[in-house]
């Protein structure tokens, strides 16, 4: 905030909020300094120094490719899961010009929902857009999907798993569904990957995105997917880099980085899908008894082991996050104040979250860094920052 | 993150007068849980028709919070003929000033004191009775024009900032658009002297004008060429492009068609669909 200018320090914050970014492993930092430091050559180069940066990649690709399930040579790095998302569904679109037609949900990130929204100024071409609708617990609608599957779709684009609410789509179903009519799939898998297992071998994704600094990795690295055999067109149009598929001298660092951070993802998975899948349910538990007015957005059970998304009632989430802010607590809200828009999350509004709640409703999500007495504070200073903004609120009523 | 000055933390963490007044002499209720802020001020007058007590209810962000405090601490002492003068401007500049997104909360705070002083007067408030433009937001053509013609606005994001208008679904920006054209009209010109910090949202003024020049040079003047005439950037204004035409143009019966026809067509596909253009007088 303004006129004081003191950071607020890591041993400070009740971090919460992975969902938007995470902290950089010590591990992953300790396997990129080396390349930050000293190993400062171009890959591309014919003399050593440089030249031998092309194995060290390799070996991260090849963490990368075994997290995914993935042969490694299926692996482009890429600068962040939006420009991963940005090149599938723009290749999808050049390598079959003759069709017009993608299918998309309504709960897209930005990244993909942003980008669909405005194809018709990007390619100078008119699109037809399914955005398939949401039930109230934001799972999705398998009849009426494949009801949308057409001979004119060019992509189907679907999230693995949804970054406010956490809740998973059956995603190798829907890819099954898209290959057996011939269409292309890509999943944005930036919230999916390193919190459950995936398996490419056995799905059939053409496409898939991942983002490093939400897996413990660097910021500014991304990974798009492409099976092999997948026609592509490139986005980035530039040198020979990533096999002609990316071009730009490769951010040899993050790349290592992201292997590293790969590597740790696939060694802590089960603690993310035990220890901290308990710490947030307990946090869960903990927050919807002990705040009257307050419910849970989205499936209970196909979600993220890491994220829970509850609305409080009658007060705002921007003010919620702002006193929790006196406690260093670090969450998310899909208030209209917090997104700098005038209404509230997309994604809550294609559940049908009544306003009453949508505008009350915070993303907790944790990582395998929380701990239980992370939980507690939590769990003891949110009633009465509930409590404190529902007395100032015009529609709460004590008895209500 | 908001940039949010001290004051406004102050009265957000801290904030006066909270609550509500029993029997209180006028109540304003202003807002909705819909739109995701909502006020409802209350205020008791002493026997000389001073306010003496106000308090207020508010469901909304921190600026909202922080509009709402502030403005009970301003009211109170003041006598009604006083209070009714308060601006939103004021209200803001108490806070030491409002991030540019977060003036409709200032606004929320001037409608609910207007609505307190009205119901105590037992009028209606004019305001209400325009008709609604913004149905997302339940925002009057009345209201758009005030926010126009006292903060000076000089863009639909600028309405949109200060009174919400068109914030959701935006199929009122294009009227929104024919307000304030019509608006400024009526006032005292185009070539106004406006607050130069406010700067609309996406593209600098500085941006805004290259990319006109830009596609001036491109795609415009060779068309008008063509006919013996030319045009000039004379200045940028908001959403406001005053533009002069020479030459053959000057004369010709159909400068308004090209100016509007041709000219604000194409720099809202190559610029921004925002733009509006008109001939510098
Ligand atoms: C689902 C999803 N897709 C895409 C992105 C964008 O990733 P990046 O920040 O790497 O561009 C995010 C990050 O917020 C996300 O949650």
């Amino acid at each position: 905030m303004t006129e004081t200018h003191r950071m607020i320090s890591p041993e400070d914050a009740v971090y919460m909020d992975n969902n938007a970014t995470t902290r950089l492993a010590p591990e992953v930092l300790a396997a990129m300094m080396p390349y930050l430091q000293d190993y400062y050559g171009n890959p591309s180069s014919m003399h050593r120094f440089g030249g031998q940066l092309g194995r060290v990649m390799a070996e991260a690709r090849q963490k990368v490719a075994t997290l995914l399930g993935a042969a490694s040579e299926e692996i482009v790095f890429t600068s962040c899961g939006t420009e991963s998302d940005s090149t599938a569904i723009l290749s999808a679109l050049q390598s079959f010009p003759e069709k017009r037609h993608i299918v998309t949900t309504r709960v897209e990130h930005p990244a993909v929902k942003n980008l669909c929204e405005n194809l018709d100024s990007l390619t100078g071409h008119k699109h037809r857009l399914t955005r398939l609708p949401v039930a109230a617990d934001g799972t999705l609608d398998l009849q009426k999907y494949e009801e949308s599957l057409s001979d004119d779709t060019a992509i189907v684009s679907v999230m693995w798993a949804n970054n406010e609410t956490g809740v998973i789509f059956p995603i190798a179903e829907m890819a099954r569904m898209a290959r057996e009519r011939g269409i292309l799939f890509h999943t944005d898998a930036v919230q999916a990957v390193g919190k459950i297992p995936i398996n490419l071998q056995d799905i059939a994704i053409d496409f898939l995105s991942l983002s490093g600094h939400k897996l413990h990795g660097p910021k500014g690295i991304g990974v798009l997917f492409v099976r092999r055999g997948t026609p592509f067109v490139p986005y980035l149009v530039g040198g020979h880099q990533e096999k002609g598929r990316r071009g730009g001298t490769e951010n040899v660092a993050a790349i290592v980085g992201l292997g590293r951070a790969c590597e740790l993802a696939a060694e802590k998975m089960a603690e993310e899908n035990t220890r901290v899948k308990a710490l947030r349910d307990r946090l869960e538990e903990g927050l919807l008894a002990s705040i009257p007015h307050s419910m849970l957005n989205g499936h209970k059970q196909d979600r993220l082991p890491n994220t829970t998304n509850v609305s409080f009632e009658f007060v705002e989430g921007e003010a919620i996050l702002l006193h929790m802010d006196q406690y260093n607590i670090c969450a998310s809200s899909g208030s209209a104040c917090t997104s700098g828009s005038l209404e509230p999350s997309h994604v809550l509004r294609a559940m049908g979250v009544p306003f009453t709640a949508a505008h009350g409703s915070i993303r907790y999500s944790l990582s395998i860094y929380n701990t239980e007495a992370e939980i507690d504070f939590v769990l003891e200073k949110m009633p009465p920052i509930i409590a404190g903004l529902r007395e100032m609120s015009p529609f709460w009523k004590a008895d209500a | 993150m908001w940039e949010y000055t001290n004051k406004v933390q102050q009265h957000f963490l801290h904030p006066k007068n909270v609550g509500e007044i029993d029997n209180p002499d006028g109540t304003g209720d202003v807002g909705s849980l819909a739109c995701g802020d909502a006020l409802k001020l209350t205020f008791k007058l002493d026997d000389k028709g001073v306010i003496a007590d106000a308090k207020f209810k508010t469901f909304g962000c921190a600026s909202a919070i922080a509009s709402s405090s502030v403005l009970t601490e301003m009211i109170i002492g003041m006598t009604l003929d006083e209070a009714a003068k308060v601006t939103n401007e004021d209200i803001a500049d108490r806070l030491g000033g409002l991030p540019k997104e977060k003036m409709h909360c200032s606004v929320m705070g001037r409608e609910a004191l207007e609505a307190a002083i009205a119901n105590y007067r037992g009028l209606k408030l004019p305001m209400a009775e325009g008709e609604v433009v913004c149905e997302c937001f339940g925002v009057t053509d009345l209201e758009v024009i005030r926010a126009i013609q006292e903060s000076n606005l000089r863009s639909v994001e600028e309405i949109t900032n200060f009174t919400k208008a068109g914030g959701g679904c935006g199929k009122c920006l294009d009227r929104l658009r024919e307000i304030l054209v019509a608006t400024t009209h009526q006032g005292s010109g185009l070539v106004q002297i406006v607050d130069k910090n406010k700067r609309p949202q996406r593209m600098t003024t500085l941006q805004k004008i290259k990319k006109i020049e830009e596609a001036l040079e491109r795609e415009i003047r060779p068309g008008l060429r063509k006919d013996g005439g030319d045009i000039e950037l004379v200045d940028v204004d908001g959403d406001f492009v005053l533009v002069s035409l020479r030459g053959a143009c000057t004369s010709c019966t159909k400068s308004r068609t090209t100016l509007k026809e041709f000219v604000e067509k194409k720099l809202r596909e190559l610029v921004l669909d925002s733009l509006i253009v008109e001939e510098a007088k």
